[in-house]
């Protein structure tokens, strides 16, 4: 008999929708309004800071849905905004600085499903309100930087070598050393071209050598300007105490930042933008200041403003920079003068140490360095960054420093916690630049969502009509098929990790849902055909499944193709439209092809049928 | 129910000439349209600043537009978006670090008299991400073409697959054109509508030229006009219900879905119905032109289909 189901694959159909169907589930749970506690630098949240929570919201007679403890967070779920406002404030006063408290939409999600790894669909910031920054490392100042430390370094290595060089200059993209002999050129080059494997050197004339940076050196500088600046901003953004933040690294040199739920931008902006490092010089004592003043700067040493816009002469070797700072705290000091506290990772501890240690009693500078865009822009279309440097402190060195030790000098406790917040969040080794911006109301994001479900019913809610008008009972068929390729997609979306429902995307569901019920328009027809062409129905419906397949093959996999692509080269909205049309496409093949087909064969399959309803 | 009761082969072809001649005139006619009005690109590829705001009643464009000049932002363009309370406000790009925080400026110079102002959204974009953005919307665009015209040369053959990739580069001009002659924004939904579009006419091209080649195998007589009219009308039905249903909701969408996605909506309706056309027309009538013949279409050896099936009386 024709039309007869295999077990396996009534059973494969079955399987695979409940999967999709139990992980769409969590999809229509709706969302708590929650109050996020995590941990700041100097805390940890343990099984007793829950309590303390519960014990601050009972005095306050807030009632919470919920107090989850997990991942060193703590999530207290309430009912409404208003009490989610009051249990904010609450919390904030009763835990202080060391935690950071967000509010935050948590899923609803039961908890057996919770634990099945059910969680819904991600929501893009069009569609939850937020803000979304994309931001560009300046590349040209971090190479520059590089070639810095390797100009100082060349200077230091030649004369603990003893090779007599007339200066070292770094130039652009590269480093010149003149010699005053060719003697001591070919000296050096053996000696650097040992020591220095990341550079590449060429004699450009007979007493110059050009220091270059590889090409793989380069990449990796780059890769590390990024790596490091992600991490920075990662802290930065804790900091604001965002629930959910994402920060990605998207192309060479640009990260996206994406903060749901702040609509506060101008604070946000503060704290991601601030490029800040510092850096600890000595005092230069055996120049005289004046002449530096009047033009003759010595060529180890640089003249820098204090905030009183005194000029100090520094030694252009720097001792420390800001990169070793693992911790800052603000306070005071014996003499009840604001201050800041610092603790060194081990390296910056030991390199402390050696620099101070010949040099108690001489006075050390801390230069505060900034990164200010200039408001123009260079040939290449990029924003033209100026360093401001600033001393803001000059303190002398009382004895060997380790890895704590406090600067003082400050103006006011506001500076001291300005300053322990930017070098505690680390410091950006290279600037940054906003470069495409944009904030959605949460207003706005609801609406959008409204709007989209709303497009995606009344499309549907047509289309289902309209196939059972002219498909009768298979009709039905293809309506059920089409049902659950929408539940499909949805749990799809909702297990793949990185997927993000935009607006664009919910668009390209809606696009689906039209174009899913081609597959069986295909077979349905071709059914019509055969019976046209007198095959018996139980033949016509074999035959229409068998011939349709092949087109439906072809078409959709072409369709799929164009759909890899575009999310091969696209970006953002694009990306987020091809993901669904792709899930789209795999679904309704599935649904159209194997699930009506089971239905199909198990209504009318393996007995006597006179006639069909088509 | 059966939407077109088809006793005969319609004769599509008969209308080639006039088709093509159509379809030449409206391609040199969205050329010349994007030559001379360009496309009204939005701001993910200019650049600039565009601002959303929500007003409590109708909101006043006029005594907006002089809270702005008044401000020093003489060039920003105000319109209605969606509803008479919505005001959409376009800034073009400055120079400097400035431009990210015009949004906020905007908003402080519309709420200084005190007016309840909603912020909706904010969207700031540098002029090189606008760029770069158009350079990889264009690139994606032509790769999907290339891969695509590969893969129909492969699967098909090469008369086939030059026809339907003609029949896409037909749409995705036209469409492109319509943007150009009604002046509507050109923003990365759009983009990604047009994509779209290029997936949808594909599909309905493939069904076309699958029965094309089914029905070159199966029928041992008949000229190939003869075979691709017999072909048409048998996918006819098929192409008008899914172009309906496709249609249907994107109705929904273009009166439901909000005034975001109002281009996308606009795009897909109009690259539907121009895609529909194209499969009939373009793809086959260019496959012919090019001398399709039965020849080209026999299976090689392997190929399943024609064995289980009976010739066609």
């Amino acid at each position: 008999m024709l039309n007869k189901n295999s077990i396996w694959k009534v059973l494969s159909a079955l399987i695979v929708v409940a999967v999709c169907a139990l992980y769409a589930l969590p999809n229509i749970y709706g969302e708590d309004h929650a109050v996020q506690i995590s941990a700041g630098r100097d805390a940890v949240v343990t099984d007793a800071t829950v309590e303390q929570v519960k014990a601050a919201l009972s005095e306050k007679n807030i009632s919470p849905k919920r107090v989850e403890f997990e991942n060193e967070q703590i999530l207290v779920r309430v009912s409404d905004s208003d009490t989610q406002l009051i249990t904010r404030e609450t919390l904030e006063k009763v835990l202080g600085d060391d935690y950071y408290v967000a509010m935050n939409l948590a899923p609803d999600t039961p908890e057996w499903l919770e634990e099945l790894g059910g969680t819904p669909m991600k929501l893009g910031l069009d569609l939850r309100g937020g803000v979304h920054f994309l931001m560009e490392v300046d590349m040209t100042e971090v190479i520059t930087k590089s070639l810095e430390d390797a100009e100082s370094g060349f200077r230091t290595s030649l004369r603990e070598e003893g090779i007599r060089y007339r200066g070292v200059k770094q130039i652009d993209d590269h480093i010149d050393i003149t010699f005053r002999d060719e003697d001591a050129l070919d000296k050096a080059e053996f000696f650097l071209r040992n020591q220095s494997r990341d550079l590449t050197f060429n004699q450009v004339d007979d007493l110059t050598l050009r220091a270059i940076f590889a090409e793989s050196k380069l990449q990796e500088i780059r890769d590390n300007a990024v790596k490091q600046n992600i991490t920075i901003i990662r802290n930065r953004v804790n900091q604001l105490g965002v629930a959910e933040p994402l920060v990605q690294k998207q192309g060479a040199d640009r990260i996206v930042v994406q903060l749901p739920g702040i609509q506060d931008t101008a604070r946000a902006k503060e704290i991601l933008n601030a490029t800040a490092t510092l850096e600890f010089r000595m005092v230069d004592q055996k120049n005289d200041i004046r002449d530096a003043l009047n033009g003759r700067v010595p060529p180890g040493s640089q003249v820098i403003e204090d905030q009183q816009g005194i000029p100090q002469l520094l030694e252009k070797r720097i001792m420390l920079t800001g990169s070793h700072i693992i911790d800052a705290n603000s306070g005071v000091d014996e003499y009840g003068l604001p201050n800041v506290n610092i603790s060194l990772d081990s390296e910056g501890g030991n390199k402390m140490s050696r620099s101070t240690r010949g040099n108690i009693g001489k006075p050390m500078a801390t230069v505060f360095i900034e990164y200010k865009s200039t408001g123009e822009r260079n040939d290449d279309g990029k924003l033209v960054f100026e360093k401001h440097e600033q001393v803001i402190s000059v303190a002398t060195i009382r004895a060997q420093l380790g890895s704590k030790f406090q600067i003082t000098g400050l103006d006011s406790p506001k500076e001291a916690r300005d300053l322990a917040l930017l070098l505690r969040a680390g410091a950006l080794i290279a600037p940054i630049q906003i470069v495409e911006e944009r904030t959605v109301g949460p207003s706005l994001g609801k609406e959008n969502i409204e709007l989209g479900m709303q497009a995606i019913m009344y499309g549907l809610a047509a289309v289902l009509v309209f196939m059972l008008i002219y498909y009768k009972a298979f009709g039905v068929v293809a309506n059920i098929a089409l049902i659950t390729n929408l539940v499909m997609i949805v749990g799809i979306m909702s297990m793949i990790p990185g997927a993000t429902l935009t607006l664009p995307g919910m668009a390209g569901i809606v696009l689906t849902v039209g174009m899913a019920v081609d597959a069986n328009v295909l077979i349905f027809e071709r059914i019509r055909e055969e019976m046209r062409d007198g095959r018996s129905p139980q033949q016509a419906i074999h035959q229409g499944y068998d011939s349709a397949f092949s087109t439906i093959l072809d078409a959709n996999i072409t369709t799929f193709l164009a759909g890899l692509i575009l999310f091969a080269v696209g970006t953002g909205p694009i990306k987020g439209f091809s993901i669904t049309l792709m899930i789209g496409i795999a679904t309704s093949m599935f649904t159209a092809i194997l699930v009506t087909r089971v239905i199909v064969n198990a209504v009318w399959g393996g007995k006597r049928v006179e006639k069909l309803a088509i | 129910m059966q939407l077109l009761k088809l006793s005969e082969t319609v004769n599509f072809m008969r209308l080639r000439i006039p088709a093509m001649v159509l379809s030449t005139i409206l391609i040199l006619g969205s050329f010349v349209s994007l030559g001379v009005n360009s496309l009204n690109w939005g701001l993910d590829f200019t650049g600039g600043t565009l601002i959303e705001v929500g007003y409590e009643d109708a909101a006043n464009l006029e005594g907006i537009r002089a809270q702005l000049n008044e401000a020093n932002f003489e060039d920003a363009i105000v319109q209605n978006f969606g509803s008479s309370q919505d005001v959409l406000i376009r800034i073009a790009p400055r120079d400097g670090v400035k431009a990210v925080t015009i949004g906020e400026q905007v908003l402080a110079a519309l709420r200084a008299d005190g007016t309840a102002v909603d912020m909706r959204r904010i969207e700031f974009v540098g002029p090189n991400v606008g760029e770069e953005l158009t350079e990889q919307g264009g690139l994606a665009m032509l790769v999907a073409l290339l891969c695509i015209l590969v893969y129909v040369a492969m699967r098909f053959e090469w008369r086939f697959a030059l026809g339907s990739v003609s029949a896409l580069a037909h749409d995705v001009i036209l469409t492109l054109g319509l943007f150009s002659v009604l002046q509507i924004e050109f923003d990365l939904t759009v983009l990604a509508a047009v994509l779209a579009v290029i997936g949808y006419s594909l599909n309905d091209t493939i069904v076309v030229c699958d029965r094309i080649r089914e029905n070159f195998r199966k029928i041992r007589k008949g000229e190939p006009v003869e075979i691709i009219n017999i072909s048409l009308t048998q996918t006819l039905n098929r192409t008008i219900i899914t172009s309906l249903t496709t249609v249907l909701v994107l109705v929904a969408l273009f009166y439901k879905g909000g005034a975001l996605i109002h281009g996308f909506a606009t795009a897909l309706l109009f690259g539907v119905v121009v895609g529909t056309y194209s499969s009939v027309y373009i793809a086959s009538s260019v496959a012919l032109a090019l001398g399709i013949s039965k020849e080209d279409l026999m299976p090689p050896q392997v190929e399943k289909e024609g064995a289980d099936l009976d010739p066609m009386p």
